[in-house]
């Protein structure tokens, strides 16, 4: 068991980055409306589901008569994200406005929101799969979807044995930088500034000026976004889709929220490294086929041992 | 004299902020003690150690000689302690007769088994239950209300209601947290009678009140709070011509009791 | 609110305008017993006319009315009654309720097929381990807030149904095959008539039931409540919260497992992807859009959510859509469901009811009494 430990333990490190980094985008997503609304957006892994297919449709069209060369690629990366961002932070609004905004004007409960998050969930899965999937790709809606590369999947450098491919360093660096961006906004700008009060204290910032629904908004259209940059990068990486790719990876994404202390930014990033590594390491042992398992055991174990999470929740007062 | 409730030595600590230092404060059996003092000295926290919802940093709690400092709180309610709120908890959309009758369970053993097939001494613990919540609803006045839902009821009658609900589970002390909160002269008045009424039954009252007209009519002995600290204890006309009280209160100027 | 509704002498809410629904509910609290005897036995007779082929014939054209009464109909009623004892009376949400309907299935399907023991003991042991499972769940997550135990209950939800998929041992991915019936009882048959099976689902769905009636209107039923409003206040009203909540959680649990053995042998093959997520997610709907905590309202949504999209099967490829939109729909326009109870509609509506009201709006009654415990 140990040699396969020490001749897998690198190559599965890695494969834990790229996975956790993706983890951690989307957590943004979860973390941050949770923090504001106190609302699981059960509807988030839908809108990283869209991302992806943004990227998949442009990769579809473009892909074929790309170049190979490093601009073309480093372009290409970033039409994606910004495309995707800018899809799935508009999906998020939308969904904001038409599903949970009617809730929080009526004071509704969290369980009314979260089964009105659940239903928005499955409208938008099987929208794809039936509809949007063959209308934009000519193809069948329920199979999974695969994409042209356009990042090769080669080895760049070896960390011992462990071999990092340039499209890992896309994934991982791509995350890294959009990750420390949306950390300056939140800390530095009034717009962070208002997300923060309003986490922590709608009363009050209401008292001081900040409109709740403009933060509402910006949060989703923000956690959206950044679903949407760890879709073009998902597709990158794993070059498939399909219209239920969000159910899982979302999962295991709220998972590394939680891991990391619901409601911090920091958190989230930290969360989704995490269970990334873990995820992998434990598939060295335990085999493929209990990876899924794993994350929802962690979320079990961290829920039951210290639900505050490694960083303990900062975005607002842990509440009871 | 039975010394029923002793507070000993108790400090409170959370994080940095020190809620309550090193207070001691002795209750006897069949006594009305009234907590007094000025806003945020401390004496909610009290309760609150009392009934188990905060463990004391330091000190003990003990209860007719038992410690119960740590204890959960449904235990130290089926101890002998209960409680009311200072904004009314009642379980706003049960009945009058409901929320006592919560009250009247704590002592009830049945469970899901004798609930469903409807055992013989199951049948007798809810007749029981429901005779003993007429009775207490009727013991505090209210009785002509028991299928009324507990938020439609008039403020008055809902503040009563709470003490009903406490005084259901058959306390030997009930801590009342500004029961006289929001009234008007008459309803004090019947609140002075029924909290006598409920000593002369045989229990023993801890209140926090801030009326002191009240408070001096009522209570056989003070202790007063100030900024956690107990600064004066005993009787009424004592307490009431202490330096340090007259102090504290008259120091804090903003607060207009 | 208070505004809303105006007390008159005996507490009861004048209402103006016409309300069918409450009209119905205080003719049967104030019904003297023959009458509510009477309604029990109008309801026993048309259970009993129901599996009729002219009912079947507009109700169920495409396919043998009996069979759909019992799968998917009488099954998703079963498990709504269960759900409803854990989300709507004790306010707990649980998003994993499939893996005890699966629990249940397995393990009469798993010994039925290996060790060829008799059904109904084997159904003991179902549902006493469905139990277990809700308390092995439920012992270190009660104690969560409202949304991380949903969270918590759709992991194990999914664990069990990936264990099941990865166990050899029990089928793994292709499953259980040739589920025996269950043996011979009262002299009747179980094999191919669905006759039989409806008739025992009848059973299970009238002891279910009466044992939630019984359940609510006691000393459990009231801590329920009490802990639905105010879980603080409950507990230092003596109440044991925990043991309640824990209770009413292995309760769901053993009816979950009850209606899986059913299930088991009606369908004779069983495979992991019968007991996915979104059989929960339908389940929970059938509850919350019937009437959370209110049986004859969860009673009928479980039957619509059942029944609509067999009748209509034109649509049924598009059955998930239509579901999804109408969650969505209902709860903006009707979130206490198609028959709340008075109560629950008053909960729901001010933010009580064990889940709070959502973040960034003006604080309800449930900040203000966390504020209060915390001075």
């Amino acid at each position: 068991m140990f040699q396969d430990l020490q001749s897998q333990f690198l190559g599965s490190t890695i494969g834990g980055l790229v996975a956790g980094s993706i983890y951690a985008l989307i957590a943004l997503g979860y973390t941050m409306v949770y923090g504001v609304l106190r609302l699981i957006n059960f509807a988030h892994s839908e809108i990283f589901m869209i991302g992806t297919m943004t990227s998949l449709f442009i990769l579809v069209t473009i892909a074929p008569t790309a170049p190979f060369t490093i601009f073309s690629m480093i372009g290409i990366l970033l039409l994606l994200i910004v495309a995707s961002a800018l899809v799935s932070g508009g999906s998020a609004i939308a969904l904001e406005q038409l599903a949970y905004r009617p809730l929080r004007k009526k004071g509704a409960t969290r369980l009314a929101a979260l089964i009105s998050a659940i239903g928005a969930s499955l409208f938008l899965q099987e929208a794809f799969g039936l509809k949007i999937i063959p209308w934009l790709f000519d193809k069948p809606g329920r199979v999974q979807q695969s994409a042209p590369r356009f990042v090769p999947h080669e080895e760049l450098f070896r960390i011992g044995n462990g071999v990092v491919r340039t499209d890992h360093v896309f994934v991982i660096v791509g995350a890294v930088i959009v990750m420390v961006v949306l950390d300056q906004l939140v800390s530095r700008t009034r717009i962070g500034r208002g997300i923060r009060a309003t986490a922590q204290d709608p009363e009050a910032a209401v008292l001081m000026g900040v409109s709740i629904d403009r933060i509402v908004r910006i949060t989703f259209l923000l956690g959206g976004a950044m679903a949407g940059v760890a879709a073009a990068l998902f597709v990158m990486e794993y070059e498939n889709t399909d219209y239920r790719i969000g159910f899982l990876l979302g999962i295991k994404a709220f998972t590394a929220a939680v891991l990391g202390g619901i409601g911090n930014l920091r958190g989230a990033l930290l969360g989704g490294i995490v269970l990334g590594l873990v995820e992998n390491w434990s598939s060295i042992f335990l085999g493929s086929a209990w990876k899924d398992v794993t994350a929802f055991v962690v979320l079990v174990l961290v829920l039951m041992l210290r639900p505050t999470g490694i960083l303990g929740e900062s975005l607002q007062r842990a509440r009871a | 004299m039975n010394t029923l409730l002793e507070f000993d030595n108790v400090t409170m600590r959370f994080g940095g902020v020190t809620a309550l230092r090193e207070v001691n404060i002795s209750i006897n059996e069949g006594e009305i003690f009234a907590l007094i003092g000025p806003n945020g000295a401390g004496k909610t926290t009290v309760f609150n150690v009392i009934t188990g919802v905060y463990q004391p940093t330091e000190g003990q709690v003990r209860f007719d000689g038992d410690r119960i400092d740590g204890m959960k709180r449904f235990k130290v309610t089926k101890r002998g302690i209960a409680r009311t709120f200072q904004n009314i908890r009642l379980f706003h959309n049960m009945t009058a007769l409901e929320n006592v009758m919560v009250g009247v369970d704590a002592h009830h053993k049945t469970g899901a088994i004798g609930a469903t097939l409807g055992l013989p001494w199951h049948r007798k613990e809810e007749k029981h239950g429901r005779e003993m919540a007429r009775e207490l609803l009727d013991f505090v006045g209210i009785g002509r209300v028991e299928h009324n839902v507990a938020k439609n009821l008039s403020y008055g009658d809902q503040r009563r209601l709470e003490i009903a609900r406490a005084l259901a589970t058959d306390p030997k002390l009930l801590l009342l947290d500004e029961p006289a909160a929001g009234m008007n002269p008459a309803e004090k008045n019947a609140l002075q009678a029924l909290i006598r009424k409920i000593r002369d039954d045989g229990r023993t009252v801890l209140l926090i009140e801030h009326d002191m007209g009240l408070v001096m009519h009522i209570s056989d002995r003070l202790a007063v709070l100030d900024f956690g600290q107990k600064i004066a204890e005993g009787l009424p006309h004592e307490v009431q011509n202490n330096q340090k009280v007259i102090e504290a209160y008259l120091g804090v100027s903003e607060d207009a009791s | 609110m208070k505004g809303e509704e105006v007390a008159t002498s005996n507490g009861k809410p004048a209402r103006s305008g016409f309300h069918p629904i409450d009209g119905m509910r205080d003719w049967w609290a104030d019904a003297p017993h023959w009458q509510r005897y009477a309604v029990y036995i109008a309801l026993i007779v048309f259970a009993l006319i129901l599996p009729a082929p002219w009912v079947g014939s507009f109700m169920s054209p495409d396919s043998d009315w009996t069979t759909v009464l019992i799968f998917p109909v009488g099954t998703y009623i079963l498990l709504a009654v269960g759900l409803n004892i854990v989300v709507g009376h004790a306010g707990l949400l649980d998003l994993g309720f499939v893996a005890f309907f699966a629990i249940g299935a397995y393990t009469w399907a798993s010994i039925g097929t290996s060790y060829g023991w008799s059904y109904w003991p084997t159904v003991v042991l179902g549902i006493f381990l469905a139990s277990i499972s809700g308390v092995i769940l439920g012992a270190p997550t009660l104690r969560l807030r409202g949304d991380y135990l949903a969270i918590v209950t759709l992991g194990f939800g999914e664990i069990v149904r990936i264990t099941a998929n990865n166990t050899d041992a029990i089928g793994g991915a292709r499953g259980i095959t040739n589920v025996p019936h269950p043996e011979p009882i009262f002299g009747v048959e179980f094999f191919l008539d669905p006759a039989p099976y409806y008739y025992l689902m009848l059973f299970a769905i009238v002891l279910v039931v009466t044992f939630s009636v019984r359940l609510n209107k006691s000393r459990v039923g009231r801590a329920w409540a009490a802990i639905r409003e105010d879980e603080d206040a409950a507990e230092l009203m003596g109440v044991p919260t925990f043991k309640f909540k824990l209770l009413a959680f292995a309760i769901g649990a053993m009816i979950g497992g009850f209606a899986g053995t059913i299930y088991a042998s009606k369908a004779v093959f069983i495979e992991p992807n019968n007991f996915p997520f979104i059989l929960s997610a339908t389940i929970l709907a059938a509850v919350v859009l019937g009437g959370s905590g209110n049986l004859p309202g969860v009673i009928l949504g479980a039957f619509v959510i059942a029944w609509l999209p067999e009748r209509f099967r034109f649509l049924s490829e598009y059955r998930i859509l239509i579901f999804g939109f109408v969650l969505v729909l209902m709860m903006a326009l009707r979130p206490e469901g198609l028959l709340p109870s008075r109560q629950r509609k008053a909960e729901l509506r001010e933010g009580t009811g064990g889940m709070g009201a959502m973040g960034a709006e003006v604080a309800g009654p449930d900040s203000e009494a966390s504020a209060e415990v915390a001075k």
